[in-house]
């Protein structure tokens, strides 16, 4: 049962282009900033891995909008409450489904921005193996917030400005990872991604329940 | 239904409200636009809760304002989906929906969009269908259908309620005036 919401969710994801979008502008974020640092090679890739979690972040945001909103307005989600399912696995069904959208393409391009950069090979392991631990808190933040502006006007501005805040440990832990300061940052980084994703399904739910009233 | 009150933002639509149905009973919901006819059926679908009184309901199907199909899908593929997850097989000939399974469900009309919300409540197999304004935007034809339907549910031991403004025909039905 999960694994169909799931596979909607994924499904409608691609019907509307939104996997190329995340992808897309990650790599123009990541080409436009050794242009705007200029071309010094030491330099880009000491900020590298930094600049790929910013546009990391941004990427989750991007398709905040479409992930909750649409479902609870075309009474999705309250068909699935009469068959017993409850707005918590709906919400959990969408962070799978968010996360399996956009970080496997975007772990990909990824190893293309660290060329950009040149970051070094090992720095480069380490960015990719950040990512896969931190890029679930990333897809469980952005359902959670999705799920609290669905119905607001303007729901992706305000979208940002809930989810970039609380993404800034996952940033800071991220980032830091990449330093190569053995395995204590990805430790950190995997404890607060673990927590966000056991935490936003009960959020999500909670307020796809009160948008229900 | 017993003494079921209803409150929504702050004012009180309904108290005291009893309401019980056998199998093959149907129950007709009438009152003006706000009266709580919608919040009625969310009610027995389980989907508000009462702010007094018990609401014991078996399982039910609703059928209300949203179609709850994607849009984007041919309509076949759409109510596939919702039937695949109730364990059952889309009930397109049923509502006379066959020519229009290829059709993406964002280019139905009205009438046909309010027959695919029927199709998808009765391939529930569920024996209770809430049914909010059912015979909206239906032509003639549709709406002997809709009442033909109703009553071979109803023969088959099933329930329904009906909320609605349009006369839908509902014989031996239990009337309810909010």
């Amino acid at each position: 049962m999960i694994g169909r919401l799931i596979l909607r969710d994924l499904r409608r994801a691609w019907a509307s282009g939104g996997l190329f979008a995340p992808v897309g502008f990650f790599l123009l974020v990541a080409v436009l900033f050794p242009f705007a640092v200029g071309p010094d090679a030491r330099l880009l890739a000491q900020v590298g891995p930094g600049v790929v979690w910013a546009a990391a972040l941004l990427a989750a945001l991007l398709p905040v909008e479409r992930l909750v909103a649409p479902d609870l307005d075309a009474g999705v989600v309250d068909q699935l409450a009469v068959r017993g399912v409850g707005a918590g696995t709906v919400a959990l069904a969408k962070i799978a489904a968010h996360w399996l959208g956009f970080a496997p393409p975007l772990m990909a391009s990824a190893c293309l921005a660290g060329g950009l950069f040149g970051i070094p090979g090992d720095v480069l392991l380490h960015l990719e193996l950040a990512l896969l631990l931190g890029t679930p808190g990333l897809a469980a933040l952005g359902v959670a917030t999705a799920a609290l502006t669905a119905g607001l006007r303007g729901a992706g501005a305000v979208a940002g400005l809930v989810m970039l805040p609380l993404a800034l440990p996952i940033l800071i832990f991220g980032a830091g990872a990449g330093d190569g300061g053995g395995g204590g940052g990805l430790k950190l980084l995997a404890a607060v991604s673990l927590l966000l994703v056991a935490g936003a399904p009960a959020v999500a739910g909670a307020a796809m329940r009160l948008a229900r009233d | 239904m017993s003494g079921v009150a209803c409150v929504r933002g702050g004012r009180t639509l309904f108290a005291g409200l009893d309401l019980a149905l056998d199998a093959g009973g149907a129950a007709l919901v009438t009152g003006p636009n706000g009266a709580g006819k919608s919040s009625l059926l969310r009610l027995a679908a389980g989907l508000l809760a009462p702010a007094a009184g018990t609401v014991a309901a078996m399982p039910a199907a609703l059928a209300g304002a949203h179609a709850a199909l994607d849009e984007e899908l041919p309509l076949g593929r759409a109510l596939g989906w919702w039937a695949a997850l109730d364990g059952g097989r889309a009930d397109l000939a049923g509502w006379n929906l066959d020519a229009l399974a290829g059709v993406p469900v964002r280019l139905l009309s009205t009438g046909q969009r309010q027959r695919a919300t029927l199709a998808r409540a009765s391939a529930t197999g569920r024996a209770l269908w809430l049914l909010d304004e059912p015979a909206n935007g239906l032509d003639a034809a549709s709406a002997t259908l809709l009442a033909e339907r109703i009553a071979a549910h109803r023969a088959g031991g099933g329930a329904v309620v009906v909320a609605t403004h349009v006369p839908v025909d509902l014989p031996g039905a239990v009337a309810l005036q909010l």
